[in-house]
């Protein structure tokens, strides 16, 4: 009788063969996306088109998921860093969250300050705001032995109350009858544009920081012992590694990425501080990161295509009517079948005799 | 080749028909906050739209589970780069977006629900809902036994807060003993959420349980504890029918209607628009079963002065420490409904 069987690889799947199984992963995710517009009656080639339109099809629409991409990207590359070294960050919406209060402090502070002043402030308080609340799990891991996951989605919970907190009270902008905002930062407060796109400065932002963080990682020392630990933390330790001090590093750094998205979406998109400001781009990094297996530039790709995904569906909302809620299924089967398909690089399945 | 030139015909075509289409009909487009399956403030939005949709030469749609930051920008523009007329976005953080592609699309009509910004070609509209949480607030006051009545709100803004005043001061003048205990969620669809809170309403002796948020989560944790329950938004009533006795309910129709109505003539100006009881944009859901008759003509009655033009914040008004805030013989302005971040006396809790 025919078998099928599991049985590893000698060596790990190549470049090549990688990509084949991650294209043909998401040739199986939107085929059964296609599947279920066909069942909720909407034509799916039409759908799919309409999506892909929404998402890539315009200078537009590439504008808006680029906009999109940007956020979603610098929380990524945070959480990368620290996955790298097995350390869970979960708490990069915390992060997020205090670097946008941290940029909105000396916002509101020195709004008069020149713009090349004023903006690098905003960032230097931004990472340190958010380097400090991913530093804060790390310490309370070393003392206490708490488990990092638990405490930094603790305390996503402490930062985004500590924001309302704020602008429901003392930042609460005074002509907004009542509402909950800051009042609007002045001109020199907010990234520009780049010429005339939509698409604001943080864009480089990303692109330097992406390739700082690459280049860490390759050439530095520093970031071959964080590799070296994380693939292994025994041997690391054995051979005279600074686990402990590695893992207050890459919470900070983690932390501060987070935190410099935070300022960008305060300053260049929302340019206040509003609760609304908090939309999950924390919880969505850390999907982006492990779909791109935390490399930097896939990182960019797959938050680039996922922010696409998000802007698509906007447009099957508004030409087919397909429900909002499509968008986390179609995002649900991709993760699902990339990350199933990951098992084919160290195993494959062979047909045989039993 | 020969493909290309092929799609690129069809492409053309479509493009084509797409352009006459638009010339003759009138597109109207609206984004909601939450999912329209929410039951609650979507929901009543979407009905209306359903009215426009009905219209002859109107074609309607919608973009539901905006976020209210960046996200909403990005979607109310690209309605107006896709040739809609109307754009009606109904909730309050869509307001400054809304505002800065107002300004880039000076022919489109835009229109802004719950907040308070205005432009040429930008009105903002509300109904006055307390009117209707006044009315439900006498049916609670007249069924509560304990008289400590619940209230599961959302988020400590004006217009919540001037709902749960409305619905204290209705309270109060059927039971001026009885006080309206409040917890926020800071959620405006979160069912698990919202039941909770309602559940530590209901363990501190609450029998009523009155909510701002669009989920039935409350509803359904006064049915469980067998009390009674307000709803909001739409008729709440399949969620809790042993509960539910009724519900302040919005009724979109007729407003957008009249302002589709008025773009397609042309005659349509930026205004701020504050529509109540009077137009028919607010109202109570059908009673239940439960409320007597009596408890029903009361609120009639009630209904039938606010009609007439009284006011529901008429003197004499105290907060909850007691400093009168609205005099005797006084009634408060609409800026001052507008910016209420004060609770009257009888409410327990903070505006925090």
């Amino acid at each position: 009788m025919l078998h099928f069987r599991i049985t590893k690889r000698q060596e790990p799947l190549g470049a090549g063969g990688s990509c084949l199984v991650l294209l043909s992963a998401l040739f199986l995710s939107l085929l059964l996306s296609g599947f279920l517009l066909f069942l909720r009656g909407t034509p799916p080639v039409d759908g799919l088109l309409t999506l892909f339109q929404g998402a890539f099809g315009t200078k537009w629409a590439i504008e808006d998921s680029i906009l999109k991409a940007i956020p979603i990207f610098l929380c990524s590359l945070g959480v990368a860093v620290a996955f790298r070294l097995q350390i869970w960050n979960i708490g990069a919406e915390g992060q997020f969250a205090l670097g946008a209060i941290g940029a909105t402090w000396i916002a509101l502070t020195f709004p008069d300050w020149p713009k090349a002043a004023l903006l690098p402030a905003m960032i230097v308080a931004a990472t340190v705001a958010g380097g400090a609340w991913g530093m804060i799990p790390a310490i309370l891991r070393q003392r206490f032995k708490t488990n990092e996951i638990i405490v930094t989605l603790m305390m996503n919970y402490i930062a985004i109350l500590f924001l309302q907190y704020l602008v429901y009270g003392i930042w609460k902008d005074p002509t907004s009858f009542g509402f909950p905002m800051t009042p609007e930062f002045s001109e020199n407060a907010i990234v520009g544009k780049i010429g005339t796109t939509s698409i604001n400065w943080g864009l480089a932002h990303c692109l330097v920081l992406g390739i700082l963080v690459w280049g860490f990682f390759k050439y530095t020392r520093l970031g071959f012992e964080l590799k070296a630990c994380g693939d292994n933390v025994r041997a690391a330790r054995y051979a005279g590694l600074p686990y402990d001090r590695l893992v207050v590093l890459v919470m900070v750094l983690s932390g501060a990425l987070a935190g410099w998205a935070g300022f960008l979406e305060a300053s260049a998109t929302v340019n206040r501080l509003q609760p609304s400001i908090i939309v999950g781009y924390g919880y969505t990094a850390i999907v982006v990161a492990w779909l791109a297996r935390l490399h930097p530039l896939s990182i960019g790709i797959a938050s680039f295509l996922l922010a696409g995904l998000r802007v698509g569906v906007e447009n099957l909302q508004l030409d087919l009517q397909v429900p909002a809620a499509f968008g986390g299924i179609i995002e649900g089967l991709i993760l699902l079948t990339v990350l199933a398909g990951g098992l084919f690089t160290h195993y494959r399945i062979v047909r045989g005799k039993t | 080749m020969r493909l290309l030139k092929i799609m690129g015909m069809i492409m053309l075509s479509l493009g084509f028909c797409a352009a006459s289409l638009a010339a003759k009909e009138l597109k109207v487009g609206f984004v909601y906050v939450s999912p329209i399956g929410d039951a609650g403030y979507s929901y009543a939005h979407d009905v209306g739209r359903q009215a426009v949709e009905a219209m002859d030469g109107v074609t309607t749609s919608y973009v539901e589970s905006v976020p209210e930051g960046a996200d909403s920008e990005r979607v109310i523009l690209n309605m107006a780069r896709k040739g809609y007329d109307v754009i009606f976005a109904t909730s309050f953080g869509f307001m400054d977006p809304m505002l800065k592609v107002a300004k880039q699309f000076p022919k489109i009509a835009f229109l802004h629900c719950s907040g308070f910004k205005m432009a040429e070609n930008m009105s903002n509209y509300f109904g006055r809902m307390y009117q209707a949480r006044y009315l439900s607030g006498i049916v609670a006051g007249s069924m509560t036994k304990s008289k400590v009545i619940g209230y599961v709100a959302a988020f400590p803004i004006p217009e919540v807060i001037r709902g749960i005043n409305a619905f204290t001061l209705g309270v109060q003048s059927v039971n001026p003993e009885a006080t309206v205990r409040v917890v926020w969620t800071k959620t405006w669809y979160d069912p698990a959420t919202e039941k909770e809170a309602a559940k530590s309403l209901l363990d501190v002796g609450a029998d009523v349980i009155a909510q701002h948020q669009d989920s039935p989560g409350p509803q359904e944790a006064a049915q469980e504890k067998g009390v009674y329950s307000i709803g909001y938004n739409s008729d709440m009533s399949s969620f809790a029918p042993k509960a539910h006795l009724t519900a302040p309910v919005w009724n979109w129709g007729p407003y957008y209607v009249k302002v589709v109505e008025q773009v397609k003539n042309g005659t349509w100006k930026a205004e701020s628009a504050w529509p109540g009881l009077k137009e028919g944009i607010v109202g109570l859901s059908p009673f239940g079963p439960m409320v007597p008759q009596a408890v029903q003509d009361k609120v009639n009655k009630a209904k039938a002065n606010i009609i007439g033009g009284k006011k529901v914040f008429s003197g004499l008004v105290k907060d909850q420490k007691g400093n009168v805030k609205i005099a005797a013989g006084a009634a408060a302005t609409d800026e001052e409904l507008l910016g209420m971040t004060w609770f009257v006396n009888g409410v327990v809790g903070t505006t925090q």
